[in-house]
Parts: C-alpha cells; sequence; structure tokens
C-alpha cells in the first residue's frame, strides 16, 4: 500500500546469509556467512539513519539489502509502502531511480576509462532521460551542485583526487533525483579536512534534493554528526537504536560504550581524564557466531545469561531501543516502565527474558 | 641539554617529472629527543610520508634530489653507505606503515619474519630466535602467541597484521619507531589499540616514536610534540599543549575544525578546509596556504612567512597574522557556532 505519511523504508526481519561452497563438480554449501541476521527497523521520510559498528558486521550487507542488490535469504522490506523483498530485477527497475548507492572507494568504483560527463550521465541514459544535449546540461548543473565545475565534464577519474572523486561519486547517485541515498562509508577513505567538505556537502545536498540519507560508517564521531537517529550494528543484528544525541548521552549497551569510548577526542588533557575501554581482539567470524549475545566474548558486563540468551530488543522510550541483559545508564524505574519490543525481536531471541537488572561494576 | 636523538636540518626533497619539478619537502628542520613521541599531522601530500622515508633512505626513485642533513646520534645518514644504512635500519630505526603487506611476505609464516629478523642482527643459539619471537607477538597483544607464529600474514585480520608488523619492527629493539599512518585504514576500536600499544612501547622499550596521520584527534593522546605539515612545509610546530589548547595557524584552525567532536554540542556544520593543496610544481608566490586561508590579505600574496616563535617557547607557526588578530579569529575560525554563544 502507498502510504506516503508511513516510513521510506521499513525493513522486517531481514535475512541475508551468503553461502559458502566447496566441491569443484558439484558446488555443496558447507557453511554460511550469517551477514545480517534478522534485523528489523524503519528509514522515516527525510531523515538520516546512521549505521555504525565494525568492519563485518554488515553494515554494507544490511545498506545493500536495502536497495534489493541481491535476493534476501529472508525477511520483508518495504518502500514507500511498496513491497519490494521479492521484486525481480526487471521489477526493480524504476525503483532504481529513486534508491541509490554512494560507495567507500573513489578510487575503485568510477571507471577509469570514462570521462565525468559519461559517469554522471550514465544513469540517465540508462534511463532514457532527455537527449543527449538535455543530459549534458543537467550533468553540467549536478557538477555544480556538488561543488566541481562544468568544465570538468570531458575530464577523467584519475585526473582528481580522492575527495574531489567522491563528489563525482555523489553527483552520480543524484543524477536520477532519488528519493533514498545509501552512503555507505562515503568519507572513510579521505582526509579529516576532505571528510568535512563532503560531509558539509551532503547536508546541503539533503536540504536541495529532499533526501533521506542511510549513513554508514565506523566511526561515532562521523555518524552522530550525520544522523539524526543510530542504529548500532554488530555481527549481523541491530543491538541499539537510538535518537542520536540520545545514543552519546546514554549509551545502553555496552557495544555502543565501547564504540563511542574508542572514538578520539582532539584535546590532550580529556583524552587523558576520558575512561578508555578497548576492546579486546577482533568481530568473531559471523559464519558461527557466538551465542546468546554475540558480543559476550568481549563484553566486559557479560554473564553466564549472556552465553545462553540472545537479548530481545527492549524498548526503553523516545525511540531508544536496545538488546542487552545487562543495561547500562538505566535506573530502576525506566528499566521497570521498558517493554520488550516484539515486532523488531529477532525472532531467535528470548522475548521473555527482559532485563531485571541494570549493569554490575564491569569486570 | 643533551643532544637529540635525530636532528633533520633544511631538508628538501625532489623528484624530477614530466611536468617539472615536485617539490615534496620543501626545506624542514626539526628535532626528536630519545623517548619522544613526535606526531607529523597534515592533509596527503603534504610530505609527511617523504620526509620520514629520506630518514630511513627508502626512497628508490632515480629521479629523487636531496639536500639538507640527517644527524642520527651525531652521524649524518645521509653521508651513509648502503650497507651502513642497512645496519642503522636493522639496528636502530624502524618503520611502519599504513599497508602491513608492505613490510610482510606473504609466502613466509609470521614467526620465520621474525626469527629472520633477530637472526640478521644477533648471535641468537636455535631455539632462542623462536622464544624471542614468541614473546614479541606476545607483546603486542596477538593472543595465542604460541598457535599465531606459524600462521601467514593473510591468516590474520587487518589490526592483527598491523600489530605482526609492530612485531617485527620491534624485534632490533629500535631506539627510534616511525609509524606512517598505521590506523588510517583501521576501525576506531582497533585504532584505539594501536594507539594503547604505541603509547606502552614508549612506556616499556623507552623508543621515541615519530606518528604521521592526517588526524590531529590521533595523536592528541599519545604525541609529546607535534609539527603542523602544509605543501611541503612545516607551518606550525609546538608541544601538545600548545598545539591543541593555543593553535596559532589558520591551517591547523581548519584541521581541528574539520573533526566531528564527540566531546562537544554537535555544530550544524563542520568548518573543513575548503579547496585542495596547492601543485607543488607551482608553488603560488608568498604563503603556500593563501588559496584556502580564509584570513589571507595583501601580505600574504606577496610575502612568504617564515616559521619563527612569537607566542611561546618552542611553539612557532608560519604566518603573516599578528598575535592578537589570531586571537580574535581563531575560535570564530574553528568553531563558529560556539563562539557565536559564548
Ligand atoms: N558477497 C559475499 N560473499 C560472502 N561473504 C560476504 C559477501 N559480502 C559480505 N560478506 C561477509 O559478510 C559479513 C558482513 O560484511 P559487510 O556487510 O561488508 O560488513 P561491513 O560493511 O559492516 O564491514 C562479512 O563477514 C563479510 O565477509
Ligand atoms: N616518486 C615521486 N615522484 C614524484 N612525486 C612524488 C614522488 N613521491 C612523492 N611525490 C609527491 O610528493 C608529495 C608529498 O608526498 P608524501 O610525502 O607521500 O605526502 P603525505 O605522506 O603527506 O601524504 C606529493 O605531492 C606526492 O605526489
Ligand atoms: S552484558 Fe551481556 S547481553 Fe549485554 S552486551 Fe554484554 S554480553 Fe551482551
Ligand atoms: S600568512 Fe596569510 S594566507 Fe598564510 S596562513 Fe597566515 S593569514 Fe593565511
Ligand atoms: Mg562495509
Ligand atoms: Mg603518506
Amino acid at each position: 500500500m502507498a502510504s506516503p505519511s508511513g516510513p521510506l523504508l521499513q525493513a522486517e526481519h531481514v535475512i541475508k546469509y551468503f553461502p559458502i561452497k566447496r566441491g569443484i563438480v558439484i558446488q555443496r554449501e558447507v557453511a554460511r556467512v550469517h551477514a545480517v541476521d534478522d534485523v528489523s527497523l524503519e528509514v522515516q521520510r527525510g531523515e538520516t539513519l546512521g549505521l555504525v559498528g565494525e568492519s563485518g558486521c554488515g553494515k554494507s550487507t544490511l545498506g545493500r539489502s536495502f536497495v534489493r542488490l541481491f535476493p534476501l535469504t529472508g525477511g520483508r522490506i518495504f518502500f514507500d509502502g511498496q513491497d519490494i523483498s521479492t521484486l525481480s530485477r526487471r521489477g526493480m527497475r524504476p525503483l532504481r531511480r529513486e534508491l541509490q548507492i554512494i560507495f567507500q572507494d573513489p578510487y575503485a568504483s568510477l571507471n577509469p576509462r570514462k570521462r565525468v560527463g559519461q559517469i554522471v550521465g550514465a544513469p540517465l541514459a540508462i534511463h532514457g532521460i532527455g537527449d543527449r544535449r538535455e543530459r549534458k546540461r543537467q550533468v553540467q548543473e549536478l557538477l555544480e551542485k556538488v561543488g566541481l565545475s562544468p568544465e570538468h565534464y570531458n575530464r577523467y577519474p584519475h585526473e582528481f583526487s580522492g575527495g574531489q572523486r567522491q563528489r563525482i561519486g555523489v553527483a552520480r547517485a543524484l543524477a536520477l533525483r532519488p528519493k533514498l541515498v545509501i552512503a555507505d562509508e562515503p568519507v572513510s577513505a579521505l582526509d579529516v579536512s576532505i571528510q568535512a567538505q563532503v560531509i558539509n556537502l551532503l547536508a546541503d545536498l539533503q536540504e536541495d534534493f529532499e533526501l533521506t540519507y542511510v549513513f554508514i560508517a565506523h566511526d561515532l564521531g562521523v555518524v552522530r554528526h550525520v544522523s539524526d537517529r543510530i542504529a548500532v550494528m554488530y555481527l549481523g543484528k541491530i543491538v541499539e537504536l537510538s535518537p542520536a544525541e540520545e545514543l552519546y548521552e546514554r549509551p545502553i549497551m555496552p557495544y555502543t560504550e565501547a564504540l563511542l569510548s574508542a572514538v578520539p577526542i582532539p584535546d590532550p588533557r580529556e583524552s587523558a581524564a576520558r575512561e578508555r575501554i578497548v576492546l579486546e581482539g577482533d568481530v568473531p567470524s559471523p559464519i558461527n557466531p557466538p551465542s546468546g549475545c554475540r558480543f559476550h566474548p568481549r563484553c566486559r558486563y557479560a554473564t553466564e545469561v549472556c552465553t545462553q540468551l540472545e537479548p530481545p530488543l527492549v524498548d526503553y522510550g523516545n525511540g531508544h531501543l536496545a538488546a542487552c541483559h545487562h543495561p547500562l545508564n538505566v535506573d530502576k524505574e525506566t528499566l521497570a516502565r521498558a517493554t520488550v519490543d516484539q515486532r523488531r525481536t529477532p525472532a531467535k531471541a528470548d522475548e521473555s527474558a527482559k532485563p531485571t537488572q541494570p549493569a554490575q561494576q564491569a569486570r | 641539554m643533551a643532544e637529540p636523538l635525530l636532528e633533520v636540518r633544511d631538508l628538501k626533497v625532489s623528484f624530477r617529472t614530466e611536468d617539472g619539478i615536485v617539490r615534496a619537502v620543501d626545506g624542514i628542520s626539526f628535532t626528536l629527543d630519545e623517548g619522544e613521541v613526535l606526531g607529523i599531522v597534515g592533509e596527503s601530500g603534504s610530505g609527511k610520508s617523504v620526509t620520514m622515508m629520506t630518514v630511513m633512505r627508502l626512497i628508490t626513485d632515480p629521479n629523487v634530489i636531496y639536500q639538507g642533513s640527517i644527524i642520527y646520534k651525531g652521524r649524518d645518514l645521509m653521508g651513509l653507505s648502503r650497507d651502513a644504512m642497512r645496519e642503522v635500519r636493522g639496528e636502530e630505526i624502524a618503520m611502519i606503515f599504513q599497508d602491513p603487506m608492505t613490510s610482510l611476505n606473504p609466502v613466509y609464516t609470521v614467526g620465520w619474519q621474525i626469527e629472520e629478523q633477530l637472526n640478521e642482527h644477533n648471535d641468537l643459539k636455535k631455539g632462542q630466535a623462536r622464544r624471542r619471537a614468541m614473546e614479541l607477538l606476545a607483546q603486542v597483544g596477538i593472543p595465542k602467541p604460541e598457535q599465531r607464529i606459524d600462521d601467514y600474514p593473510h591468516q590474520f585480520s587487518g589490526g592483527m597484521r598491523q600489530r605482526v608488523m609492530i612485531a617485527l619492527a620491534l624485534s632490533c629493539n629500535p631506539d627510534l619507531l616511525i609509524a606512517d599512518e598505521p590506523t588510517t585504514a583501521l576501525d576506531v576500536t582497533i585504532q584505539a589499540q594501536i594507539l594503547e600499544l604505541i603509547k606502552n612501547l614508549k612506556r616499556e622499550f623507552g623508543s621515541a616514536v615519530v606518528l604521521i596521520t592526517h588526524d590531529l584527534g590521533v595523536v592528541a593522546d599519545v604525541a609529546d610534540r607535534i609539527l603542523v605539515m602544509y605543501a611541503g612545509r612545516i607551518v606550525e610546530e609546538g608541544n601538545k599543549e600548545q598545539i591543541f589548547y593555543d593553535p596559532q595557524h589558520p591551517y591547523t584552525w581548519g584541521l581541528l575544525g574539520s573533526i566531528a567532536r564527540l566531546d562537544r554540542p554537535r555544530a550544524r556544520r563542520l568548518t573543513a578546509i575548503a579547496g585542495q593543496p596547492p601543485s607543488l610544481i607551482n608553488r603560488p608566490q608568498g604563503c603556500s596556504f593563501r588559496t584556502r586561508c580564509p584570513q589571507a590579505f595583501d601580505r600574504c600574496r606577496a610575502e612568504d612567512p617564515q616559521l619563527t616563535a612569537k607566542v611561546g617557547d618552542g611553539h612557532l607557526d608560519a604566518c603573516h597574522l599578528s598575535v592578537e588578530d589570531k586571537r580574535e579569529r581563531r575560535d570564530k575560525t574553528i568553531n563558529p557556532e560556539l563562539a557565536e554563544t559564548a
């Protein structure tokens, strides 16, 4: 149902597993990468939803699921009220105009043999928009909008710096005037000074083009700056979802606390004074994710229950959700009022396991 | 005062190219004391790597032209033979890079590579090298070193590989470790681990460290002193307190303003630095930063500012603005919204 007032995008129990196959003649599936494992969330019209987590947590896979770059293993995705989860490639084509991705690597994502004009104009040509003259005009206008110059139309990508290439990628994504843009680590490969330029540009364009963003990054400093709401991902799961400011003032899930504490602070005294939680080791393999709460092997608050039961997503009010048996920064009253979010809690989580105790002293 | 461990004097490094001479490093001088952590900060292309690669004598491009001197423990490294320099690299100074695979060989186990390095520079009995290699892996925080020692580099994650590279660098017990963007390609969580490790190195081994990065936030915690580089030159130099609490150069302000800070109220916009660094073939006349500097005035076009101390001991900057003008404009530049409400 088209419902222009509802969320622009809605994901319900989305699952994406990648099979690992062995065998020469007959390929047999020997294991699965649990890249996205039962994720439910909404992207509201006009907002920026930040998606944060370490490498390998499934952020890109979730972003690509949103725009249906591949078939889903399970779950449903609604775009503008329409169920797009099972649409064929052909069925998706009209929607491609409205759903676009900006990629991380400004070097790999632009064809080195094509001129800037062709790169940015390609989506227009594919969708048969305008004649050549009209397309050129539109591309040149876009180049100006992203802070490049119309004279760049005939240049090749290698003539541009990393930041400028990212602008070319942004122009290409906006050519079809999409409604939703998935920005997949658009600044992670850039110098801080250039990151700031691109972040400011994305903010300006959001206003000009009335865009909705899903902004993916591993750095909560950047994500907090750009986002209205933030979803924290760990090993294929959403572990916390919150308004941006609140997430930073009052993280509930210990993984969020650790991510916040890893962001460097350009203030030596404050940096020395703050408690740093150095997470040990790497994200475990999503082929055999840890039992119970997937974060338990690295969590300094983990207890027995964490190793056995997957915690449900609990709603702490004000749109702040977290999945943890020992929530941080909540008092007894808040905890008593909190309710399990039945709709968004993954099917395998234990819905009866609402936390009863705030976190104890870290071990 | 004791002699510095390293003194770089008026170093110039250029490359002859088809388009002209690239002045990658254009007359820089600095010192580094024993056990000191020096941060070198600047955007891509500002000459950070070329400077420290030159110190290591690792630049292989035949079109390179050098000038100046690099005094390490009283000896000029520029005058050393290749063999003598190899010895310095094996026993005195080690360098690690953003991509660990530039230092690791994919076809040997990490244990083999560390043992090889140990044996080359020490007289070790059989078994001793392996034990020492295991110790080093443990020291850099690799879990289960007794198992991992026989793994190949590709079996490690990015962060763990960076640790292996640090273990390899430490195997020569260096007095100076040069870390060139060691955390730039890593997650913030892994970056925090590696920075913690570098801090420990200083504490436990007493080695001096040069830490190169494009992000001032990265050096806030670990560095004692900081050089800010732009277009092949040092534009500001000072200790950590001076650079973070009393920055003098508009470029430093731009670098600070570009950071999305978790410790401050959220700004509507980041300050950013407009435009791109200049061509190093045709450097603009006057101040190299003037094409991007919101503060530029007439004198900046006419005259090249010199690096001098104006506000404090050892705090140098290369900018024509008066100290008063800077104080007045600085906060507005770094964080206009905060300045407005103050
Ligand atoms: N096409 C694919 N085939 C197999 N595994 C994949 C594929 N794409 C991603 N993965 C795996 O899925 C997991 C999540 O990856 P990704 O979504 O890229 O995480 P992130 O973007 O958070 O770094 C990782 O373990 C990754 O190796
Ligand atoms: N072999 C070379 N030939 C020509 N130019 C070079 C060479 N190596 C480096 N440069 C140039 O020197 C400048 C400084 O480079 P570099 O020291 O790598 O910068 P940074 O490490 O600060 O990013 C850059 O403009 C770079 O393009
Ligand atoms: S306390 Fe338990 S449930 Fe919460 S994050 Fe840690 S391991 Fe997971
Ligand atoms: S000398 Fe002029 S152009 Fe250069 S940094 Fe100072 S004010 Fe800006
Ligand atoms: Mg990704
Ligand atoms: Mg470099």
